[in-house]
């Protein structure tokens, strides 16, 4: 048969063990990120997948055979026919020459060195943006300030440390009593196109101004905020009426405490019907601006970092 | 050699014997001749100088950039003297108050779009030539390489007067990034150093507008430049010369004697 005198060495695949390896990086510095505990578990699969992927990867250095059965097809008279195979003859045992042992152990250590020098500075490179971000609660004063039913500009610095590059606005509307307490709306005030700072369409009474405790409110008549960079127009609700947005303002989550408004951390919503203290709003962890939270598109962002860090 | 008077040689023995000692160390100056002295096409025309034009603005802006570092500081605290931040404080200070600083500054602010202007023009002539064709195909990559990271520089370089365009403009920068599928939310925090821009997005921008980009800049430059060395100048589409003839015997007396010893024609 022809088959018979075919019996090659099959190539061995692509290594797989790369992807392991990506896989175990990428918990070690999820890990940094969420808790101690996965670290440990990342390191151990990037180690393990590496050794095994630098053992793939220098098999042919090493002059090793790959273990793969050659294919045969054991035809049974054939086999029964055909005389006792002749052995082969011996072939010289493969040599492992000085050169290439210390080939081998310069490129081995120097990809150890490199990756130890390497990973502290990828870390330190990446992971302070996604560490410790949460910016403290904000208290906006006692909630008399917050006159019904209009909207009151606050303007007030998160860390008041670093100065006025930490400045945020919100646009706070209170909506009454509810049978669980005070409800406000509470928009924050960067555009969901790009990112620029929206404007309240109305005028603002500039004399009914207070501060409290560095938080500067004005209350503003307005029923609808446009963003002067692109043209995105949004209505009191913060649901977009025209222009490039791609979903609807984002809000605060807040909480009273002993009658004071405190606001407590960002969230995205990608549509609100209804208003005020009725309002059905569908809310996703906060994204930052020009990303979908829903329909087709949102499939282009399956994790945003908020949902890993919980920030904001 | 022209005359071989007295003077001649005493010239020769005191230009050319250490030039002839160093190349003979270092093949600088042979180096030198095969950069400098190459055949080029007969028929090759100005358009053909763009590339040597943006090289220029690129080694204006990087040293107007070197000298503005000397004063520019990247922070985003309040001066106390003048209320402001004092990244904003130290440009004004740049433009009012530091002899030419003025200048200097709009050398490196107008020269930033006169580079990138000059690299568009530059590989328009390129596409409009089909000198990007075999084998110049990697010196086109590298061109195309060269303007993301001049583009790059751009968008660093915009934040770093810390005034409003310069924060809200950045802010829509990072934002843009942030909307690349799957990646793209994650690229944008770790630009902003945070879920918004603050105090380090400055030194970060900063760090790679003067350190980062620009080494890999300078690099890609070099590549580019050895690539076009190396392979030549194509002629325009319209040359009537054959593209790979021997260029003719240059006459002695006619040629050029050049730089050093034996340069000049052959």
């Amino acid at each position: 048969m022809s088959d018979s005198g075919n019996h090659t060495r099959h190539q061995p695949g692509s290594s797989l063990w790369p992807i392991g390896f990506a896989v175990g990086v990428a918990c070690l510095l999820l890990g940094l990120v969420i808790n101690w505990i996965i670290t440990p578990i990342g390191l151990v699969l990037a180690v393990v997948f590496g050794v095994l992927w630098a053992r793939d990867v220098s098999r042919d250095v090493r002059g090793e055979v790959p273990e793969i059965e050659p294919e045969t097809r054991a035809v049974a008279d054939e086999a029964t026919e055909s005389p006792a195979p002749v052995a082969a003859p011996e072939e010289p045992l493969p040599t492992y020459s000085r050169s290439r042992f210390l080939e081998a152990s310069t490129v081995g250590l120097g990809a150890a060195i490199g990756a130890l020098v390497t990973i502290p500075v990828l870390g330190f490179t990446i992971l302070p943006s996604f560490k410790d971000v949460a910016e403290p609660d904000i208290d906006l004063g006692p909630i008399d300030n917050f006159p019904e039913g209009t909207y009151v500009i606050a303007s007030y610095l998160s860390n008041p440390k670093v100065g006025e590059v930490s400045r945020r606005t919100a646009f706070v509307r209170n909506n009454g009593m509810t049978a669980k307490g005070p409800s406000f709306t509470i928009l924050y005030s960067r555009c969901v196109h790009l990112g620029c700072p929206i404007q309240p369409n109305g005028p603002i009474d500039e004399q009914a101004r207070k501060d409290v405790n560095g938080v500067e409110l004005r209350p503003v008549l307005a029923q609808s905020f446009g963003c002067p960079c692109h043209g995105g127009l949004y209505d009191s609700e913060g649901n977009r009426r025209a222009g490039p947005p791609v979903r609807s303002l984002d809000r605060y989550t807040y909480s009273i405490k002993d009658g004071r408004l405190i606001l407590v951390s960002l969230y995205s919503v990608a549509n609100v019907s209804g208003t005020g203290a009725d309002a059905q709003i569908s809310s996703y962890s906060w994204a930052s601006p020009g990303v979908h939270v829903d329909g087709v598109e949102a499939w282009l962002y399956p994790i945003v970092p908020s949902q890993v860090t919980g920030v904001p | 050699m022209a005359k071989n008077s007295k003077r001649a040689s005493t010239v020769d023995t005191a230009v050319l014997a250490p030039l002839d000692w160093v190349d003979e160390r270092t093949a600088a100056v042979r180096g030198t001749k095969w950069f400098l002295f190459r055949n080029v096409p007969r028929d090759v025309n100005w358009m053909q100088t763009l590339g040597s034009a943006a090289l220029t603005a690129f080694i204006v802006q990087a040293l107007t950039g070197g000298i503005l570092a000397m004063y520019y500081e990247p922070s985003s605290s309040i001066n106390p003297q003048t209320g402001k931040p004092v990244a904003y404080s130290s440009i004004e200070a740049i433009t009012t108050d530091l002899t030419w600083g003025w200048l200097v500054r709009g050398m490196h602010r107008w020269g930033a779009s006169v580079f990138i202007i000059l690299l568009f023009l530059h590989m328009g002539r390129v596409f409009l030539f089909g000198a990007y064709k075999y084998p110049r195909e990697l010196t086109w990559i590298t061109g195309v390489l060269i303007l993301v990271t001049g583009m790059l520089m751009g968008f660093t370089g915009y934040l770093l007067p810390w005034d409003q365009t310069a924060y809200w403009a950045s802010a829509v920068g990072i934002n843009l990034n942030g909307t690349a599928p799957f990646l793209g939310p994650w690229l944008a925090q770790f630009l902003a150093g945070g879920p918004e821009i603050g105090s380090e997005t400055l030194a970060k921008f900063y760090a790679m507008h003067m350190l980062l980009i620009p080494g890999a800049l300078i690099a890609l430059i070099f590549v580019h430049i050895y690539l076009v060395t190396r392979l030549g100048v194509s002629s325009p589409p319209w040359s009537g010369e054959a593209a790979g003839r021997e260029r003719p015997a240059a006459k002695p007396e006619a040629g050029r004697s050049g730089l050093v010893r034996g340069s000049g024609g052959d």
